[in-house]
């Protein structure tokens, strides 16, 4: 079975765009979207949820007031200023270490799992997807991205299905590391901008670290002639294919509303070429 | 002697669990005799450092050899400063992979095989 | 009064409007910009700013004496983060794993652990200007970018005008950057996906009670879907930025559109003095 990751340094370039096209366009797959914080994948697929299995991120300190006799040996102990002047806890900053619960004379303070989300299985018309909702305020996690990567795949092994596609995290932390984890192959959209080119070279540079391959996609190639060119430079010098450019194109915007994916709604301009990059990706795969 | 093998069930006839850190039961077992006892896997939710917890785990069970499909960096590393040996390239059930163990045809790991989980949560 | 502009996802022009902001405020001002957005620190590109000095962040993680360690394993059943491994005859640290909470060192009973300190990024100071401008850029590969934001949001000063480019989407980085904000600026697009994430980033600033307003960029793109729910929320929609092409390519050149749109400089203004009367509804009083 193979894994294909689509990821970008940041939100917004086109990512989800290619995934939900992917999707309509691959054969037996399961879809993997790996975006929790801002899982949009579902607002293109329409996922019916078959199964919700409650996820917990962590631990969190919870006082019992009614031991606390406010010496303040949590506040001192406490290296994240999640325990205020007034010996309250700040549940938005406490990262569950455990510092506050040994240092209480009292035995005021318990350590307790924090419900920080769901992981849903769902079925889709273009297959079986696996996805996540967080509690507000939880963050995508390595945690949950890794959960969500191996349920992926433990369903592809139960409908035989040879394909996984995942819809990568952004940025360069630790939900990105995981969502690198165990790939065979990587494609990273970029847009022609100042930013675009910068958020690539860090995705790229992580990528490498991951001992995953990348390949890179342009979105709105026609935005920027120049920044183009210094992509293609910043591509060739570190010999990474730039596999598929897709032209700006105001129906992805209008596809987007009508909650389908572009190669479904329409078939020039950015629907084509997003045909032509999955041709190629499909290759790429018989390749590995 | 024990032989650990990271399990998706708590019996012999129950398959391989590939991942290390997060597999579901760690069975162990004396290959000579085929008695065997299996464990949870408490690092399995760890929302940090599953592969260095589970290594923990079958250092304090104090087992010497290991199957699984794959470890990371970490794990790898815990794995060899526990003095646990690694073997991987097995399949199916645990059943058969103690087989293949004892044949010799499992191949003995000296470096990770992946690159690894996550690290940490946040 | 420190504003924190913030966004569900990447890319919907987040770091456009706080650059903007701010130099539309500073002519008249004390202004200082903090870039959050500490894995794709991009508001540099905009603001250019100049004499960068750059200060190291780091954490204290645990550096462990093995002539004096017992391999009790105390250390590590007490890691909520599964940094550290006692074995027999051996014991490991993970520094990439550790929070650097300290539970270890108070936990040790032999006094073998003491604590160094670990670069994990850096917060850079320049001008541009009468802006002061900090960035902060978490080293590549390091998963934690919450100490990062804290230890530049030390720098703030409550008599100026703080605004803070927050990183997208609602997980850690994004709550440490809201803390103690006065008010959340939340930029959006008309579209179905925009609305999703923005219903998300305003559950959380409610959650920490910050009031919050919305700038709708890329406005006429979409459907009035975000309109519809600010409306029904009560959620002020202070700004709409159109869809235009001439705001689009000064964006992929570096250039913020209030240094060639002198209008949108009275634009930024009117917003502020809107979130001022938001945040301190007596103030307008007074000054009448």
């Amino acid at each position: 079975m193979k894994q294909i990751l689509v990821i970008s340094g940041k939100g917004g370039t086109g990512k989800t765009t290619l995934v939900s096209s992917f999707a309509s366009l691959a054969g037996g797959k399961v879809l993997s979207d790996c975006d929790v914080d801002a899982a949009d994948l579902h607002l293109v697929l329409s996922p019916r949820v078959n199964r919700k299995e409650e996820f917990s991120g962590g631990k969190e300190a919870v006082k019992d007031s009614s031991k606390c006799t406010e010496c303040g040996l949590c506040y001192e102990g406490c290296r994240f200023d999640a325990i205020d002047e007034n010996y309250e806890i700040d549940h938005f900053r406490c990262e569950g270490c455990g510092v506050c619960a040994y240092v209480c004379p009292e035995g005021a303070i318990t350590m307790e799992d924090v419900l920080s989300g769901y992981s849903l299985e769902s079925s889709t018309e273009h297959g079986s997807m696996i996805h996540g909702e967080l509690q507000a305020g939880e963050e995508a996690s390595g945690k949950l991205v890794t959960e969500i990567k191996q349920k992926a795949k433990k369903l592809a092994e139960e409908e035989g299905q040879e394909l996984v596609i995942i819809d990568g995290s952004p940025g360069t932390g630790c939900p990105v590391i995981a969502s690198l984890a165990d790939v065979d192959f990587a494609l990273v959209v970029t847009e022609p901008t100042e930013s675009g080119l910068s958020d690539l070279k860090r995705v790229v540079e992580l990528s490498k670290n991951f001992e995953v391959e990348p390949a890179i996609v342009v979105n709105k190639h026609d935005l920027n002639h120049q920044k183009v060119s210094e992509i293609e430079k910043y591509a060739e010098g570190h010999d990474i294919p730039i596999i598929g450019r897709i032209p700006y194109d105001s129906n992805v915007t209008r596809a987007m509303v009508e909650g389908e994916s572009i190669v479904e709604y329409s078939d020039d301009g950015a629907s084509e070429a997003i045909r032509e990059i999955w041709r190629k990706v499909e290759n790429k795969l018989l390749e590995l | 002697m024990n032989l650990a093998i990271s399990a998706t069930g708590d019996d012999l006839e129950s398959k391989l669990d590939r991942r290390f850190g997060r597999c579901s039961y760690f069975i162990i077992l004396d290959p000579d005799t085929m008695e065997f006892e299996t464990i949870q896997n408490a690092s399995r939710g760890a929302s940090s450092g599953a592969g260095v917890k589970a290594a923990q785990i079958l250092a304090d069970s104090e087992v010497d050899n290991l199957i699984t499909g794959n470890v990371g960096p970490n794990a790898y590393n815990a794995l060899t400063a526990a003095g646990i040996e690694i073997f991987t390239g097995a399949s199916g059930t645990v059943k058969e992979a103690i087989a293949k163990y004892k044949e010799g045809e499992l191949s003995r790991t000296n470096e990770p095989t992946t690159a690894g989980g996550t690290g940490k949560s946040r | 009064m420190q504003i924190t502009v913030s966004a569900g996802k990447g890319g919907t022009g987040k770091t456009t409007v706080a650059v903007n902001l701010a130099l539309a405020l500073s002519e008249s001002h004390s202004v200082e910009f903090l870039d959050c957005d500490v894995e794709e620190p991009d508001a540099g590109i905009f603001l250019k700013p100049e004499n960068e000095n750059s200060e190291p962040v780091t954490i204290e993680i645990p550096e462990i004496s093995e002539d004096v360690c017992t391999y009790c394993g105390d250390c590590s059943e007490a890691c909520e983060f599964n940094a550290i491994a006692t074995f027999s005859e051996n014991v490991l640290v993970y520094p990439e794993l550790c929070h650097g909470c300290g539970l270890c060192s108070r936990v040790c009973t032999a006094d073998a652990i003491s604590e160094r300190s670990k670069i994990i990024g850096e917060v850079r100071r320049g001008s541009t200007g009468s802006i002061d401008f900090y960035e902060g850029d978490l080293t590549i590969g390091e998963p934690m970018a919450t100490p990062i934001i804290r230890d530049m949001k030390k720098k703030v000063t409550e008599e100026n005008i703080s605004i803070l480019d927050s990183p997208p989407g609602t997980a850690c980085p994004v709550i440490e950057s809201l803390h103690g904000s006065d008010f959340a600026l939340l930029v959006t697009e008309p579209t179905p996906f925009g609305l999703h994430d923005l219903r998300l980033s305003v559950k959380v600033a409610r959650e920490m009670n910050i009031p919050v307003g919305v700038v709708i960029n890329r406005y006429g793109i979409g459907d009035k879907s975000v309109e519809d729910y600010c409306e029904d929320e009560g959620v002020p929609v202070l700004m709409k930025i159109p869809n235009d092409r001439k705001i689009a390519e000064l964006y992929s050149n570096g250039v913020p559109f209030v240094n060639k749109f002198d209008n949108w400089k009275g634009r930024f203004n009117q917003l502020f003095e809107e979130i001022t009367r938001i945040v301190n509804p007596r103030a307008k009083s007074v000054e009448v």
